[in-house]
């Protein structure tokens, strides 16, 4: 068998990088366009559509396996339906959106981030999720590596909201040895099958996950169920297990939650950035602080759940932030909301088709220091 | 007795169970399904073919859509999942993928299979997934209200259909026959002996099998169709079925006022697998891997 985590030095592409991190995190099914997957025994299946390869990237999960899909934009809509699917039946998986500048078909194949607030709140009803954004093919690596774990581990779709940019642009990844990459793997149920409930939480909040076939008789719907998964619409039920879908999430931010800070000690500007554009950002305040503006970065490398901690904690001491994003305004939405009117928000939008320049977030920091 | 068997009667002798008990959650009884429904027979046929070719229980996979039918999956005391609307083929892909030793069964409705689902059906047949897949088909949307489905007969009243249905439905097994299934019966769920025979040959045999099964809904299908009654649907089948094995599918189009032809139509040997092709293909690198170093 061909080796499966490629320890070495390599120049990839973002999107080999997010592929090789799926391999090296145990994925073994894949629906979507092919991958090595023959080479180490994997399932591939580039199945008719985006709601079909969602919907087997579920069945793959419950039958065992670590399983993702990959799409870019369009894609993720129709992937929507049955990732509400998976939130409720609680299934890990992972979904890579390679964004790209939309609405619709809009540009094939330029980079974008406008479908960070789809990844929130795409399906329907209330429901918390996980999203990482990758800056470079290293960290397209090391995220896909990251999103299995948080989905095994909090028994959620996780998705790796990356951009055409990462995609598509080649960086030199640095692969560890096999042995050094820490793994998790889903909670299995500790007891018999006759005493197992499928949706019965630890104190954790997340249920002991059965994989089909092996007798514990797994009773999962779509439909409001209670602890033995056994549909159940009334309004007591479901508020309790969509508070507790909820809150499996909410009160794990701090395990969650991933944000890098860079010349924040004395900052009273702070630029707020994910994904490419935190590259961009990273030299325009180099070019300001020497200006000797106080000016930081804060970059965030979880999007969903928003690193609302933070971000209220700076907002006590910076005087504004600068939300440079390819979008009209997503992420700039949640700044303003955590900031609460403490400081000024700014944003600066691209809508999509190229990235933004350190020149042009530079010079609104100049401007905007000079208030 | 496995833990199963008893589960929600565990006050029951052995001899006071039904023989189909050790299928059913009964702690989840009654279920939602209408006074003359087919659904409950058709699952009746099925566990009975499980038990006659002797599928081990915890093997048994169940994945169903949405719609009446849908809920079957949590009826039963096997895995069940009950998915999104249409989407229960490929969900069931990906478990079969995962583990080929599963007895994998997709037992939905017609609007969830060939409405909303249609394009998933005919790909499954067309990749050859090793599934059983079981429609129930009622001619209607039976749980949102009676609208018009890809399968009502022309002419037929639906609530979106108030002047009669201009729509050519979909001869099902003519579909999957075209798409390359490897077994292709039509049975009523009132022919629950020669249902249940026709279940365990294609429990038998590996590759894409279609089962279609009439299924009379006498709540949202015949009240519109001077089908009222109870019993109306299934006298209608029983009046009107003429059994032809081995018919061409082409010929097999339900039409009112004509026969319905019945019957195990298509019985094919076909070598190729998806999962076959796959695990080749999975040597053919090795090799061509090997041959390299």
């Amino acid at each position: 068998m061909e080796k499966t985590v490629l320890t070495g030095k390599h120049f990839w592409y973002g999107n080999i990088a997010i592929a090789e991190g799926a391999i090296a995190a145990g994925c073994r099914f894949f629906a979507g366009y092919p991958m090595r997957f023959p080479e180490i025994g994997g399932i591939i299946v580039q199945f008719e559509d985006e709601l079909a390869s969602m919907a087997a990237i579920l069945g793959a999960s419950w039958a065992g396996a670590k399983s993702m899909t990959a799409t870019s934009g369009p894609g993720l809509s129709l992937m929507t339906e049955n990732l509400g699917l998976g939130v409720m039946m609680e299934v890990p998986t992972v979904v890579v959106n390679i964004q790209r500048g939309g609405p619709s078909t809009g540009l094939p194949t330029l980079t974008a981030q406008g479908d960070i607030m789809q990844a929130k709140w795409g399906s329907h009803g209330p429901y918390e999720i996980i999203a990482l954004s990758p800056g470079s093919p290293q960290e397209a690596f090391d995220l896909t590596i990251r999103c299995f774990n948080l989905a095994e581990k909090y028994r959620v779709p996780v998705i790796l909201l990356a951009s055409e940019t990462v995609g598509h642009s080649a960086g030199k990844v640095v692969v560890p040895p096999e042995d050094e990459i820490k793994l998790i793997d889903r909670k299995k149920p500790t007891v018999p099958p006759e005493k197992y409930l499928p949706y019965k939480p630890d104190e954790d909040l997340i249920p002991p996950m059965a994989y089909a076939g092996e007798g514990y008789t797994i009773c999962t719907t779509g439909l409001t169920h209670d602890e033995k998964g056994y549909p159940d619409v009334s309004a007591e039920v479901q508020e309790k297990l969509v508070r507790r879908l909820n809150d499996k999430i909410r009160k794990h931010m701090d395990e969650i939650v991933d944000v890098e800070e860079e010349n924040m000690e004395d900052a009273r500007i702070a630029v707020v950035s994910y994904g490419q554009v935190s590259r961009p950002a990273k030299r325009a305040v180099k070019m300001a602080r020497e200006e000797g503006i106080k000016v930081g970065n804060i970059r965030l490398v979880t999007i969903w759940p928003f690193a609302e901690n933070v971000i209220r904690k700076w907002a006590k001491q910076v005087e504004l932030f600068i939300v440079p994003e390819l979008n009209y305004g997503q992420i700039y939405l949640e700044v303003k909301r955590e900031v609460a009117g403490n400081s000024e928000t700014v944003l600066v939008p691209r809508m999509g088709g190229e990235l933004i320049t350190p020149q042009e977030i530079y010079r609104e920091i100049r401007k905007v220091s000079k208030k | 007795m496995s833990h199963k068997m008893t589960r929600g009667k565990r006050h029951l002798l052995p001899q006071e169970l039904h023989p189909i008990d050790q299928w059913l959650r009964s702690e989840r009884m009654p279920h939602i399904w209408c006074a003359g429904c087919g659904i409950g027979p058709t699952l009746y046929a099925w566990v009975r073919a499980l038990d006659a070719v002797g599928i081990d229980k915890d093997k048994v996979v169940y994945v169903s859509g949405i719609g009446c039918c849908g809920r079957g999956s949590g009826y039963l005391d096997v895995d069940g999942f009950h998915t999104t609307h249409g989407r229960a083929i490929p969900f069931a892909t990906g478990i079969k993928l995962v583990k080929p030793d599963l007895c994998v069964n997709v037992i939905s409705g017609d609007g969830d299979i060939f409405s909303i689902g249609g394009n998933h059906f005919i790909h499954a047949c067309r990749r050859n997934v090793d599934l059983l897949v079981i429609c129930t088909n009622n001619f209607i949307y039976g749980m949102t209200g009676g609208q018009l489905a890809a399968t009502t007969p022309l002419g037929d009243y639906s609530t979106t259909t108030p002047y009669g249905n201009i729509e050519p439905p979909f001869n099902t097994p003519y579909l999957a026959d075209a798409s390359g299934a490897v077994y292709v019966a039509r049975w009523t769920s009132i022919h629950v002996r020669l249902l249940e025979k026709s279940i365990t040959e294609a429990l038998r045999m590996k590759g894409f099998r279609y089962i279609e099964v009439l299924s009379p809904c006498p709540v949202n299908y015949g009240r519109r169709n001077r089908l009222r009654e109870v019993d109306d649907i299934a006298k209608w089948f029983w009046q009107s079925s003429v059994i032809k094995n081995g018919a061409d599918t082409r010929e097999v189009q339900i039409e009112k006022g004509k026969p319905i032809i019945l019957g195990n139509f298509v019985k094919r040997e076909k070598k190729r697998s998806y999962y076959n092709e796959l695990k080749k293909l999975e040597e053919k690198v090795k090799r061509a891997a090997e041959a390299k170093k």
